[in-house]
């Protein structure tokens, strides 16, 4: 047997694990638990600390301490946690720190619902904490990606010294589908950066402080280059049915799922119909569409969202109004149905 | 020349952290606590030799610049943070020796959740938390340690009861928690009680270094600046003022109850991991399971959409992972999607489960091919998403009446009564599963059980269950 059925977010700890993540700090939060409570159960068995915090901000501050004694290590949350963690993402950012943060979305804003939605991202692709900063964003659409997709994460994370967010919702992180996983077993890179025992670790320092107006703009600088060569080298995206697609469909996650389904149910009637999924909502697949945009055959771009439309004005910026750009959206924990978005894509064509 | 007198080497001779051109002086006022406190660490860490294993976690206020001077790993946490951060850098090396500094509205305020579980922990760890009722780098502001009529920036007529509350007595509060081993109070307003401070805050670091837990020492310090006093005069303030309020000395020593012992790192394991966490080890793995095809599966059947639905402790979610189970063994794509959360408890529970030769677009099951129903509530429900032609199975021993459409296929199953029959009611979801594969042929008798092992827990259960998929299965031919 090579592959397993397993829940989203069981998946995302056990790719962890394999990707050589052994320190987690969370605390619990539907629909996201069971990423603790996987983590709960494997970590001890490798050696690893598994510690339910006081609270989102006592964990993400841990993920701190962790990652700048150079740890990989991970904490999820959704919505109203993540909100509670921004405050360490945008420190760790600032101290340039790699950790894994997976948000798996719930309906909101406030207490909201438990369903899966889709509108936190301008929470976490746009920023969040405080301060000039950048996340990559991982958007998974299976759970072979929950799991393919927190592993690639903590390899961008230690590449770049930056955090990494896997954002995905309720419903990928609840439903459960077959994965392989890597026979490989990573081992944690030495990180001659990072604060513990002996004596290189003696001389470093984890800190986000520049007191110093020009030696903060400086550290800045260092920080936009960074991202910048993450925009020019992580960019990740999945395309389907848009080389001769007049109607293009953008979409991530589990929405893309959606939109795969309609494509093809679209396609069987005669319209030419395909779709661009970002896999990295930051950085943003931009040059794609921009050079979807600019050709003759496509003629407009719908953009499909469990949210009021937030992914939209990224797309609208790359497009640039080269074409029109529409929304379908639903809100409040609902997944569009295939037979809706084929309706709405029918009344835009 | 014979030296006398010597800075500690805790501390680096340049501080070349520190901006600026004067680069051999600190940065604190004149009269100022931190001077002391952070003496009494420096040579500490200095004596023990433990420079190459010490951390040392500054907070945010004055202090924040403490990384400036101590010749050791340095970490600047964000405001209140400090404890959490310590754990996280503690539980990736317990053999690390970590010095959490805090002020009053560091530790006792933003910061109160940290301390409070960090103590309740046991973290082995020391903590220095220096009490000078003051916000002083903010300015002199009101701190939660602020004295009762004390003018601040914040309480520019006196810090009020009715308004503010009373200043918050630290030693006291963590004195109870069950977990920390020791807790002193110190003030620096003379040079006898100096000297116990420094004594204090041996103690705690080395109680750490021998792993004994838990240790907080609570340092009464001038901020004169903060004050607007004179040093001396502050040192005087903080006998006649501050002490009344926070008395001094030992509120818990277990210290020389616990036996030391030597600080050993994580033994993180990288071999055999896949076993150790339920996966498939890579030699043991089988070849991938071929893609199946569904050509013996009648056209009606092929790729459902199925819906399973019933009470909470139906085994209605454990039906719907059997059937994506079997269908990921047999080679197809599945996905198997829960209600969660609280809908899940005391009320109705369902799950949607696609099977297909195909990638599986959404999860969700809308248009349902097969909609399994428990109890009435569940049929009620979801009937009228069955796509004409669809099939209902109705454990007919609980729901006491019959769809309402007339064009859909109605398979009734007494599952529950079967199972009783079977001598265990839990297994009428099994029954059911041997219905639908009987009905539909999406797979064999032999496929279902040979695949039990992969989602019943209890493998003693598993004869009854196979005995139930049988049962249903030849329910359903009877009736045909």
């Amino acid at each position: 047997m090579a592959k397993v059925l397993l829940k989203g977010n069981d998946a995302v700890v056990r790719g962890a694990i394999l990707a050589g993540c052994r320190v987690y700090f969370g605390y619990p939060i539907t629909p996201a638990s069971e990423i603790a409570e996987t983590a709960a159960k494997y970590m001890p068995l490798v050696g690893g600390t598994f510690l339910q915090a006081e609270s989102e901000i006592a964990a993400i501050n841990m993920v701190y301490g962790a990652s700048g004694a150079g740890a990989r290590v991970m904490t999820a949350s959704s919505g109203p946690g993540i909100s509670l963690k921004m405050e360490g993402i945008s420190y760790m950012a600032g101290a340039q720190l790699p950790c894994v943060v997976v948000s798996v979305m719930r309906g909101g804003p406030g207490l909201g619902n438990i369903a899966p939605e889709q509108a936190d991202y301008h929470q976490v692709v746009w920023g969040g904490g405080h301060g000039n900063y950048k996340n990559i964003v991982l958007a998974p659409n299976s759970v072979q990606e929950m799991s393919d997709l927190t592993m690639l994460a903590f390899e961008l994370a230690d590449r770049y010294r930056n955090p990494v967010f896997i954002l995905t919702d309720g419903a990928t992180g609840q439903m459960m589908e077959p994965v392989e996983f890597p026979d490989a077993v990573v081992r944690p890179p030495e990180k001659d950066w990072a604060v513990g025992v002996g004596p290189g670790p003696r001389e470093n320092l984890i800190s986000s402080i520049f007191l110093d107006g020009d030696e903060l703009e400086a550290h800045n600088k260092i920080l936009q280059a960074k991202y910048d060569k993450m925009e020019a080298e992580e960019v990740r995206f999945e395309e389907f049915q848009l080389d001769d697609a007049e109607l293009v469909t953008v979409g991530f996650g589990i929405v893309a799922r959606v939109l795969r389904s309609a494509v093809l149910q679209l396609r069987s009637e005669g319209l030419k119909v395909g779709l661009l999924r970002p896999i990295t909502l930051w950085p943003f697949p931009n040059e794609k569409l921009e050079e979807l945009a600019e050709r003759d055959s496509v003629r407009r771009f719908v953009t499909v969202e469990m949210s009021h439309g937030q992914m939209v004005k990224d797309v609208k910026l790359a497009v640039l109004g080269r074409k029109p750009v529409e929304l379908y959206r639903r809100m409040g924990g609902n997944i569009p149905t295939v037979n809706e978005v084929i309706e709405e894509i029918k009344r835009l064509a | 020349m014979k030296v006398k007198f010597q800075k500690t080497k805790g501390f680096y001779d340049v501080y070349e952290r520190k901006p600026g051109v004067n680069k051999d002086i600190i940065h604190y006022c004149p009269g100022c606590g931190h001077g002391n406190a952070h003496k009494f660490i420096a040579e500490t860490i200095a004596d023990l030799g433990i420079q190459d294993r010490t951390v040392f976690v500054s907070p945010v206020g004055c202090s924040v610049f403490a990384y400036y001077y101590f010749d050791m790993g340095n970490v600047q946490a964000a405001h209140g943070r400090a404890p959490a951060v310590a754990t996280g850098i503690k539980r990736t090396h317990p053999d690390s020796v970590v010095i959490v500094y805090q002020g009053d509205g560091d530790l006792a305020a933003i910061g109160t959740a940290e301390i409070v579980h960090a103590a309740n922990r046991g973290e082995n760890m020391t903590v220095i938390f220096i009490n000078n009722a003051i916000y002083g780098m903010t300015g002199g502001q009101m701190a939660p340690t602020t004295l009762v009529g004390q003018r601040t920036t914040t309480t520019p007529y006196g810090r009020k009861p009715e308004n503010e509350g009373f200043p918050v007595r630290v030693a006291e509060l963590i004195d109870a928690i069950q977990a920390p081993i020791y807790i002193e109070r110190v003030s620096l307003h003379d040079s006898k009680h100096v000297t116990k401070a420094r004594r204090a805050v041996r103690k705690a670091i080395t109680y750490q270094l021998e792993g004994k837990g838990f240790s907080l020492v609570e340092i009464l310090s001038a901020c004169p600046t903060g004050w607007g006093l004179l040093p001396v005069e502050a040192r005087k303030w903080i006998h006649e003022a501050m002490e009344p309020n926070f008395p001094l000395g030992l509120k818990r020593d277990e210290g020389p109850n616990i036996e030391a012992r030597e600080l050993q790192p994580c033994n993180h394991v990288f071999e055999g991991v896949h076993g150790l966490i339920d996966l498939p080890a890579p030699e043991e793995r089988g070849a991938a399971t071929m893609q199946a095809t569904m050509e013996h599966v009648e056209e009606a059947w092929r790729n459902p959409a199925i819906k399973v639905a019933g009470f909470g402790g139906q085994g209605v979610l454990l039906l719907g992972l059997g059937l994506a189970n079997t269908g990921m063994q047999v080679g197809h794509h599945v996905s198997w999607l829960p209600s969660y959360g609280p809908e899940m408890r005391g009320g109705t529970a369902n799950c949607g489960v696609h099977i297909s030769t195909d990638l599986i677009g959404s999860p969700v099951v809308a248009d349902t091919d097969i909609l399994v129903a428990f109890n009435r509530p569940s049929l009620e429900k979801f009937e009228a998403a069955v796509r004409p032609g669809g099939v209902v199975f109705c454990d007919t021993s609980l729901v006491d009446v019959k769809p309402t459409r007339d064009d859909i296929v109605v398979v009734g199953v007494p599952a529950t009564k079967l199972a009783d029959e079977l001598g265990n009611t839990k297994a009428a979801n099994m029954v059911m599963f041997g219905a639908i594969i009987g009905r539909t042929k999406l797979f064999t008798v032999d496929e279902v059980c040979a695949s039990l092992d992969g989602f019943i827990k209890k493998k003693k259960l598993i004869p009854v269950n196979e005995q139930a998929v049988k049962r249903g299965a030849e329910y359903v031919l009877e009736m045909s």
